[in-house]
């Protein structure tokens, strides 16, 4: 479990990062917290030329909240987030989601747009990202653009950046008056990749409830009003449609099952939170 | 023992702690090694079951920095074959000689001047293999229409014995009722914090081996390491650092590893060091092993047990590797637990699978005896309508039968079973469970108890290993039994005490309680006394049974320490009688002073006593100058096994009775335990502290085993749980605190009344908790680990079904599998004769098989690429091997690839059927692969999304070759909704 040989670039300055990738594309990886990238190195899963170092960057590390939106640089750690004071109010989901992310141990490492890069289709902050319909920002030497979390995750560890692009920031929307939120996930142990995840986001005539674990992205879906058991058959077809697969810890079926009763139970819990 | 002991019993400060705690610890790979040392990587097996046809390494050995790589033909011409415990025509190697037979089997070693040089070395090494059918199951392992392991034994049977003591058949004709479970207890292991370590040195001028491992015994492998290399036991030096990292039972497999680094270093001729990672260590260190077993129990109408009959078929793996199959007979003389039964039939055969050897983890043969007889000792009472604590109390062996031989042989030194059983109904509040699953009941939830009684053996007889053989081939062999403990204690000139013991600890705390053992007897405080527990073979007392397994420390180190001190003691006084002027029998020693019992002023300071040898030997009679004394003990209870078979396994027998309540969640089917009480009567306790922190520790090792942990492989015999990501060892969070309650019933047996308390749990637990949720479920069988999708599965009756008339998922329900299919379905702009074409064109397929380095075309249908595949950050480079099959121009193809490299391998096939519709093609494709190696050990939970993405990306490229790329959106649509 030793990484095979690659060289570090700690970048001074955004240019430097991008004219990294620009010359190596898929051979230079940005390191953050590395929390999943160190592991991939030293399994030598990942074998990358460079590694671009952008914790050292002060416009990445930025939380900000301005404009009913909670913008998170690429070098914000999970746990400098979760700490800062004005979350549970500007957006309570993250709040709830965020504690379920690793372990303290590892939170204190990773960021919040590194978990969104890695896209694992388990993980908390991209299903955060698309339940309350997010933004991730993108930049390279070519240019600086938005795009909408739904279509930044394309599949298994897969997302919409370009090979010269780097995740600058990561905005969620604020909360918002007469909105509710619940979070609610299961995993084997506490700090495991979910077997299942539900986020919900209720508003007076919508419900959309996002599910991460059972697809190869975390996938989100509107319920609208929909109740008693025609939010029952809803969710089933939801279920169904997320292809499940079997593994190691949860059959596809048992997935299923708690997508059904986890998501209701979500949705529910949401819509509590709204009244 | 000494009038003033005051030390032991209580909970004294570790003197291990204060280094531990400040990062002061000497582990194996804290201590520096000689300049020049080489560092070794080892190459393992991504099959399960294949015959090596090349490895080519010249690459490898011509890298900078790379002093050898060694494989299977130079192990064997610097190595004989480890001996096994087994009559049988088999052999054993420490490295993979012609063929593989468990994923990650040793294949090759790159020996460099550094780690990280040495596994750069291994990615330049390429090995050629034939993949063999693989064995998995032990039941299939029995039949002998598969794959034969070991060609030269001619089955996967290597061994089976029968057993009979009493009179069962009558008893099972006589009873009333007949009762049996099955259980298939699952593969785990205690894995320490700490892996394997070693640094071997060979001496060519002595012809002499020096190794330092982090190896805990017991040492009998000591022989077994010298004789595969070929040298007298006097010319391998075996040393232990002074800190190992958690054992448990495990580190007794690090000695294949040393014949591998001591002719490293031979071949070499510099040192060799080898510390084995946590990939290396979950997928080949040593399991325990895996056993399915029915057991059936003749019983009387009122629940007392007459008789039972055990048929246990162990799994050892790949290899039977000392001191296997101990794990099977460690238990012989308890197989019937707590009980008084006295009629027993056995069959026992051991087979061989394709998968890890398995070796010594904590509980060792307790956990899979007593899932078997405590789960039936549950059926039974359900079965009569009893209540299952009846059914135990009625069964438990009487008070005042100790010293109890079991039918099996075992001699149950003390214990009040019934007293124990009552005292922890009473002080764990019992009655109060029962109204509280009452309440929880009533209120809908799901709740169940679990009862287990268990006799925790402890101090393995040497000799019990041998009862695997015949009484004629143990008349042959010469009889085996006995564990010799040893223990020194010396004086230095100054007067001060310091104490050697070969016990191998790996943080529990021997020389704390060393300390206070040696203190009591020659009346001294804990801090006078130095304990030193690294072991050097070339130095110091050891024997066979030296190290640190079958929680024999408490009971036979700290017991021959005692001894050890008592000779010394007893030589003082004599001393001191002649100073002083009284009979050495009033002689007393206490608080750092030697004195006349009852005039404390008549009275000579201990170390100036204990000095005396050193300083005026002249002055003291020959007789009793106390230096240096060292104590050999070996209880004479400890006797071979008789001709009948009868064989008393263990010296000390501890009790346990454990009762808990578990509450399942009924969307998750997530297990809550809620309550556990564990009662123990473990003799006598030194010290409460380390007694509380076994006792929590092996629970907590008993709460993995029984909810989260199993080493998982695939019916190809892929290794499933290679890192801790999937292999799920309960953290903090996830164990509760037993309320842990104590009897002390001293064994007659020891020299401190001691008895073992290390692995109890280990034994206990597993089964006690799988009772509660049967209780809780109501169901009549279940095995382990209780995880959520398996109870998920017993709770959530039948689906939902789907609506619209979808075909059903392309996957059925199942446990664990990892095959990978799918299907998917792509609009393609052109006609099916012009893709038909561009499937069957060298350049074609180069373009759209992602990440092909060009295709080479051997004939019209069969090509071969060089490939990078991957998600996200992980790629790797492979090589494929692609064939066309089933041709049906232009309607359908059968593709088959292969491909390895060195993040693994996959095979798979797939049928693509083109049909024209107004706009050209619809091109329709199911597939079914299979992956293993590296990525299938460690990414299991990513596979199918990734093979998803691969395959997606092929007909992605493919559509876009034929004209989609303008309606890329369109297409990245449609594939998504591919499955």
């Amino acid at each position: 479990m030793k990484p095979a040989r690659f060289d570090y670039l700690r970048a001074e300055t955004l240019a430097e990062a991008h004219a990294a990738l620009a010359e190596d594309g898929n051979d230079a990886r940005i390191i953050a917290g590395g929390q999943t990238l160190m592991p991939m190195l030293s399994m030598r899963l990942a074998r990358p030329k460079v590694l671009v170092d952008i914790m050292h960057l002060p416009q990445l590390r930025k939380i900000a909240n301005s404009n009913n939106a909670i913008r998170v640089g690429a070098a914000v750690r999970q746990a400098e987030l979760l700490n800062w004071p004005e979350l549970a109010t500007a957006q309570p989901l993250l709040a709830a989601a965020l504690p379920w992310v690793g372990h303290p141990q590892t939170r204190n490492r990773g960021t919040i747009c590194g978990s969104a890069a890695h896209a694992d289709p388990s993980a908390e902050i991209p299903l955060s990202l698309i339940a309350l319909g997010g933004t991730v920002e993108l930049s390279s030497r070519r240019k600086h653009r938005s795009v909408a979390a739904e279509d930044f995750f394309t599949g298994m560890m897969s997302t919409a950046r370009s090979e010269d692009e780097m995740i600058e920031a990561v905005t969620f929307p604020a909360a918002r008056r007469g909105h509710g939120y619940a979070f609610n996930e299961f995993g084997r142990r506490h700090g495991d990749f979910a077997i299942v995840a539900c986020a919900a986001v209720v508003t007076d005539k919508e419900t959309r409830l996002a599910i991460g674990g059972v697809a190869d992205r975390p996938s989100v879906r509107e319920f609208g009003t929909l109740d008693g058991s025609a939010l029952d058959d809803a969710l089933n077809d939801f279920a169904f449609d997320l292809d499940a697969r079997d593994d190691l810890h949860a059959t596809a079926r048992y997935r299923r099952e708690l997508v059904r009763r986890m998501g209701r139970a979500t949705i529910e819990e949401a819509r509590q939170c709204r009244a | 023992m000494s009038s003033e002991t005051i030390w032991c019993g209580q909970s004294v400060e570790r003197v291990e702690d204060a280094a531990l705690l400040t990062g002061r610890g000497r582990f194996i790979d804290d201590l520096g090694v000689k300049p020049g040392t080489l560092h070794a990587a080892i190459l393992r097996s991504p099959h399960a079951h294949a015959t090596i046809t090349s490895i080519r390494a010249d690459a490898a050995r011509q890298m900078p920095g790379v002093a050898a790589i060694l494989t299977g033909p130079d192990i064997t011409a610097n190595s004989a074959s480890l001996p096994v415990g087994v009559r049988a025509q088999i052999e054993c190697w420490p490295i993979a000689v012609d063929r593989v037979r468990y994923v990650g089997e040793p294949v090759a070693i790159a020996v460099a001047t550094s780690r990280y040089v040495a596994e750069d070395a291994l990615d330049l090494i390429e090995v050629d293999y034939e993949t063999l059918p693989p064995v998995v199951d032990p039941l299939a392992a029995l039949d002998n229409t598969g794959s034969v392991l070991h060609p030269a034994l001619g089955s996967n049977l290597v061994n089976e014995r029968h057993f009979r003591y009493g009179d069962p058949e009558r008893a099972f004709a006589d009873a009333a009722r007949k009762i049996s479970v099955t259980i298939r207890y699952p593969r785990n292991s205690c894995t320490p914090m700490e892996t394997y370590g070693i640094v071997a040195e060979y001496d060519p001028g002595e012809d002499a081996y020096d190794v330092l491992t982090n190896f805990m015994g017991p040492f009998s492998l000591h022989s077994v390491m010298a004789r595969a290399l070929k040298v007298p036991g006097n010319r391998f030096r075996l040393r232990t650092p002074p800190d190992s990292g958690g054992s448990f039972g495990v580190k007794q497999g690090v000695f294949p590893y040393v014949v591998l680094m001591g002719v490293a270093a031979r071949l070499c001729g510099r040192p060799v060091k080898w510390v084995e990672d946590r990939l290396e260590h979950l997928a080949a260190s040593v399991s325990a092993t895996n056993r399915v077993t029915t057991l059936e129990a003749a019983v009387d109408a009122d629940g007392r047990v007459r008789a039972l009959s055990y048929d246990q078929i162990e799994d050892v793996g790949a290899h039977i590797r000392a001191p296997e199959p101990a794990t099977l007979y460690r238990m012989h003389g308890n197989l019937t637990g707590a009980y008084d039964i006295r009629h027993v039939a056995v069959r026992n055969r051991v087979v061989v699978t394709n998968k890890t050897p398995t070796g010594l983890n904590r509980g060792f043969g307790g956990p899979q005896v007593y899932y078997a007889l405590e789960r039936l000792m549950q059926r039974i009472a359900i079965e009569l309508g009893l209540d299952p604590l009846d059914v135990i109390r009625k069964n438990l062996i009487p008070s005042g039968a100790f010293p109890y031989r079991t039918a099996t042989g075992a001699l149950l030194d003390s214990g009040d079973y019934t007293k124990a059983l009552d005292l922890a109904l009473a002080d764990g509040q019992f009655d109060e469970l029962r109204k509280r699953q009452e309440q929880a009941r009533a209120e809908g939830r799901i709740y169940g108890i679990g009862l287990t009684a268990a006799v925790e053996p402890s101090v393995s007889n040497m000799g019990y290993i041998t009862t695997v053989l015949t009484p004629e081939e143990r008349r042959k062999a010469g009889p085996k039994n006995g564990a010799q403990a040893t223990a020194t204690v010396s004086l230095d000139p100054l007067g001060s005490v310091s104490v050697h013991v070969a016990s191998a600890p790996a943080g529990q705390g021997h020389r704390t309680v060393l300390a206070q053992i040696v203190a009591d007897e020659l009346g001294l405080k804990p801090s006078d006394v130095r304990v030193v527990a690294e072991l050097d073979t070339a130095r110091d007392a050891w024997s066979i049974a030296s190290g640190n397994y079958s929680s024999r420390f408490a009971a036979a180190v700290g017991g021959a320490a005692h001894l050890a001190a008592g000779k010394i003691k007893a030589k003082l006084a004599r001393t001191a009688a002649a100073q002083l002027n009284v009979p050495a029998s009033e002689i007393e020693f206490a608080q750092g002073r030697v004195r006349a019992r009852g005039n404390p002023d008549n009275a000579v300071s201990f170390s100036r006593l204990a000095a005396a040898s050193h300083w005026s030997p002249g002055l003291v009679p020959e007789e009793n100058q106390a230096l240096r004394e060292t104590a050999f003990w070996t209880p004479p209870e400890l006797t071979p096994p008789t001709e009948n078979d009868e064989i008393n396994s263990s010296l000390c027998h501890g009790f346990i009775f454990d009762f808990c309540g578990v509450e399942i969640d009924r969307i998750t089917g997530a297990v809550r335990i809620d309550k556990y009480v564990t009662m123990h009567d473990c003799g006598r306790i030194l010290h409460p502290g380390m007694v509380e922190g076994q006792v929590t520790g092996g629970f907590a090792h008993a709460v993995g085993a029984a909810l989260y942990e199993e080493f998982a492989y695939g019916p190809d015999g892929a290794f499933l749980t290679g890192t801790f990501a999937d292999y799920l060892v309960p953290t903090t969070t996830e164990v509760p605190s037993p309320v842990i309650l104590h009897l002390e019933t001293p064994s007659p047996f020891t020299p401190l009344g001691t008895k073992g308390v290390g692995e109890g749990n280990c034994m206990s637990t597993p089964v006690c908790l799988a009772n509660a949720v049967a209780d809780a479920l109501g169901v009549e069988s279940i095995d382990l680990p209780l995880t959520p999708a398996k109870i998920g599965a017993l709770l959530h009756g039948d689906e939902k079904p789907q609506r619209n008339a979808k075909p059903a998922p392309a996957t059925p329900a199942k446990g664990g599998g990892r095959a990978l299919r799918g299907q998917g379905e792509a609009q393609v702009a052109a006609s099916p004769e012009a893709v038909w074409e561009m499937l069957l064109d060298a350049d074609t397929l180069a373009s759209i098989i992602p990440g092909a380095h060009g295709v080479q075309k051997l004939s019209d249908t069969h090509f071969k690429a060089d490939v990078t595949l991957g998600v996200g950050p992980v790629t790797g480079r492979y090589k494929a091997d692609i064939r066309l099959s089933d041709l049906v121009r232009p309607k359908s193809v059968t593709l088959t690839g292969v491909v390895t490299g060195a993040l693994g391998d996959g095979r798979g096939s797939g049928r693509i059927t083109l049909t024209p519709n107004a706009n050209g093609t619809t091109l329709s494709y199911d597939y079914d692969a299979e992956i293993g190696g590296k990525v299938a050990s460690i990414g299991g939970r990513l596979l199918d999304g990734a093979a998803k993405m691969v395959i997606r990306q092929f007909f992605a490229a493919l559509a876009r070759k034929t004209g989609g790329a303008n309606k890329r959106g369109f297409f990245a649509r449609l594939f998504g909704g591919g499955k």
